[in-house]
């Protein structure tokens, strides 16, 4: 398996790869830019859109207190109120009753 | 350091041209709309025409075509990964692997050449995510919303773990394998994506370092230098760049074991289970479910009304496929198709069949597979929080005019 030593040599020339990209843009109004701005900290805001519109409000606020409690993200109580606020006004469908 | 701002500083991914014969440039039906509104074809660098879901962290889906053969080639090979820190190639050039935990005789830390040096095994395997086929579930759960393309299946080249191991010594009392790779969290209160799989499935001939995949080495958003390859189970432990190991005599305890990819006990056949990460309620998501996927003829296709040649792929955890039957009518009535020869119990199994001539209409044709165990396609999806292990039968529809 020596012949691999010089082709992985070549791969570690290829340098960085190209992938970041323009998220597509969050619906206008009250706590869009503040939601963009700690979403797209750790991970594209396209993940918003794509988990769109199936959603309930609460299962919003479930996904926000996810970021903060399992991945850390550090987003007060306040900001994560508005975050959650927001992702319901524009992303989530009416409860089940 | 934020290491995404390197990755990103060489420019953005290009959107792929739309129209390639024989390709799929449709974004699949199914899926939420929120994911169709931001899904698109794009050419990443050793990667054209990859269906994106998310850039950060990469998530990238196979067109559903590449199917069309056994052996998936690495330039259309599914990317996923769990967090935005993707190691650079220039990152790996003093790649080496670190061997500890209270369970070895002595920690070591190995280079890639002293794995070169070690006897290379070889297996033709299906790399499958969990979460494959996510975005089809209905009702819709969150996740990556991913399509059929979150698989591949390739020719994995390196020495068994096995043998990696026998430098640190495994100590009889060992009780799992701890798993890390060189992709990091951007935040400090983010867990490190880490894995760890039970000694017997560690220890298993078939699970190996793979260092090559269909003989090249593996692209950088594969895994590069090395991966580990754990045929017949979920891709989530297939670990990218896996840079440590520890031994273990405690089962690891973090987010992505404990919490995430987990399904309810009981729901899902498995052959051994994971005893050291199960709960009474809930157990790690391990073994694959049989699956099949029609390859050809692609979603709306237009074909001929003289006849038309259906065909793709089926899979399983290891026990073999022995029956695929098609549907050209919504799975109202099946007829078995002809399969392929094996090409080995982890691979793909290809199938195919011929159409008599078709009236003019619009056909919904659909696959379902048997394994040698007998498992089957379940019919209604086994509902589940994390919409894993979705593998009931798909459609294509095709229109004879």
């Amino acid at each position: 398996m020596r012949w691999m030593l010089v082709a992985a040599a070549l791969v570690g020339s290829m340098g960085g790869v190209a992938l970041a990209d323009e998220p597509a843009a969050l619906v206008s109004g009250a706590g869009a830019d503040v939601t963009g701005a700690n979403c797209n900290a750790c991970h594209t805001s396209d993940y918003i859109v794509m988990n769109s519109v199936f959603l309930t409000g609460a299962q919003w606020t479930a996904e926000v207190t996810k970021m903060r409690k399992a991945f850390g993200a550090p987003i007060d109580d306040a900001t994560a109120s508005e975050i959650a606020a927001y992702l319901a006004a524009h992303y989530a469908v009416a409860a089940q009753p | 350091m934020r290491r995404r701002h390197m990755i990103a500083g060489a420019g953005a991914a290009l959107v792929a041209s739309p129209s390639v014969a024989g390709e799929s440039t449709r974004i699949p039906g199914g899926l939420p709309d929120g994911t169709r509104a931001i899904a698109r074809f794009v050419n990443l660098p050793g990667k054209p025409r990859m269906l994106r879901l998310t850039d950060r962290p990469p998530n990238y889906a196979s067109p559903v075509n590449v199917f069309s053969d056994v052996v998936t080639p690495n330039d259309r090979f599914f990317v996923r990964y769990h967090l935005d820190s993707v190691p650079a190639a220039a990152d790996m050039e003093n790649w080496s692997l670190s061997i500890g935990g209270d369970a070895v005789q002595r920690p070591v830390t190995l280079k890639l050449s002293d794995l070169l040096d070690l006897p290379a095994a070889q297996v033709l395997s299906v790399c499958q995510c969990a979460g494959n086929r996510r975005g089809l579930v209905e009702p819709h759960v969150p996740g990556v919303e991913w399509t059929d393309g979150a698989m591949g299946c390739a020719v994995w080249r390196g020495p068994a773990l096995r043998d990696v191991l026998k430098a640190a010594g495994v100590k009889p009392e060992a009780l799992e394998v701890w798993l890390g790779g060189a992709d990091k969290p951007l935040m400090e209160g983010t867990p490190a994506f880490r894995k760890s799989l039970p000694m017997e499935k560690a220890l298993d001939g078939d699970t190996i370092v793979a260092l090559s995949m269909n003989n090249a080495p593996l692209p950088l958003l594969n895994g590069y230098p090395a991966r580990l390859i754990v045929p017949g189970w979920t891709g989530t432990y297939w670990m990218k760049h896996l840079t440590s190991i520890e031994v273990s005599t405690q089962p690891l305890k973090n987010f992505w074991m404990q919490t995430a990819y987990r399904v309810p006990a009981g729901l899902f056949p498995v052959d051994k289970p994971f005893v050291s990460q199960a709960t009474e309620t809930t157990v790690p998501i391990t073994e694959l479910v049989v699956n099949s996927v029609i390859a050809a003829p692609l979603d709306g296709e237009e074909v001929e009304r003289s006849g038309f040649t259906i065909s793709g792929v089926a899979w399983d955890r290891g026990a073999g496929i022995t029956r695929v039957e098609v549907s050209l009518d919504g799975g109202r009535n099946w007829l078995g198709a002809l399969l392929e020869g094996p090409l080995g119990q982890y691979a793909y199994r290809r199938f195919s069949f011929q159409t008599g001539s078709m009236r003019p209409g619009s056909y919904r044709l659909m696959c379902r597979a048997v394994s040698q165990s007998g498992e089957k396609q379940a019919e209604r999806m086994k509902v589940n929080p994390g919409g894993y292990h979705n593998n009931v039968p798909g459609a294509v529809t095709v229109v004879v005019s």
